[in-house]
């Protein structure tokens, strides 16, 4: 059973992933496949949106962490949008909110770039 | 004392494909306990950590290594244990993670100590002869 997906849409010169379902140590590695994919197309400019997020374990935010130092270097960056009480509430005990550009509509991550 | 009853096991293989099965499992049973969404979500969390952390670094990533989830509740608490039979943790020896440091680094990985500690009231390691046991309490 697939519990986890990744759709991919382009606004402009952004590149917006669209994640769904479950992210854990099995499924962290498609987001790491799209992202370097992302990466070696030289889009940096990317919105990883999370609306249909139900779940994130520490292995998904790993793959951020990797990440972004890279993005942010050639002049891009990785914003998280639209996640909800639960995911966003990983990502604070572990202090993301200081370290990455997280908004709760895709919108202003647009604006952001 | 928790009667037998009480008392529920999951055998599984060291395999992040069962991570699912193995949150669905002992959120089936907060559940049936009465514990709140927000408890149950922290207890899928932690119980994902570290069966995670048993693949990756007990049984550094060979899948079909034995991991057993116990679950168990009386009127004050509700516990969970997951043992293997693999390389020990030190607790002693961990540190919390810095993220930004991380970061910088390019690293990942060590904050699932960290997350189970901040999401569970209590949190023990066991060695029992061959078999490592960590056993995770939500208190009720």
């Amino acid at each position: 059973m697939k519990n986890f997906t990744i759709a991919k849409r382009q606004i402009e010169n952004i590149s917006v992933l669209d994640i769904s379902g479950e992210l854990d140590a099995h499924t962290a590695s498609q987001l790491e496949n799209s992202l370097k994919a992302l990466i070696d197309e030289k889009q940096f400019k990317i919105i990883v949106n999370c609306a249909r997020l139900e779940y994130i374990a520490s292995a998904g935010l790993g793959v951020f962490m990797a990440y972004i130092e890279d993005v942010r270097g050639l002049g891009g960056d990785i914003k998280l949008t639209n996640m909800n009480d639960r995911v966003y509430n990983v990502f604070d005990l572990l202090g993301f909110p200081t370290l990455y550009d997280i908004h709760d509509d895709e919108q202003e991550a647009i604006s952001g770039f | 004392m928790a009667g037998k009853n009480n008392i529920h096991t999951l055998s599984v293989d060291s395999s992040t494909k069962h991570l699912a099965e193995v949150r669905d499992f002992v959120a089936a049973h907060a559940k049936n306990v009465g514990l709140s969404e927000k408890d149950i979500s922290e207890i899928r969390l932690a119980v994902d950590e570290a069966f995670t952390n048993i693949i990756k670094h007990a049984y550094k990533n060979t899948t079909s290594k034995p991991v057993k989830i116990e679950l168990g509740f009386d009127p004050s608490k509700l516990w969970i244990s997951i043992m293997d039979e693999g390389e020990g943790f030190k607790p002693d020896e961990y540190k919390a993670p810095d993220i930004l440091k991380r970061i910088k680094n390019k690293q990942r990985g060590g904050m699932g100590v960290f997350l189970i500690q901040k999401l569970m009231d209590q949190v023990q390691y066991n060695r029992k002869g061959q078999m490592n046991e960590i056993r995770m309490v939500k208190n009720l």
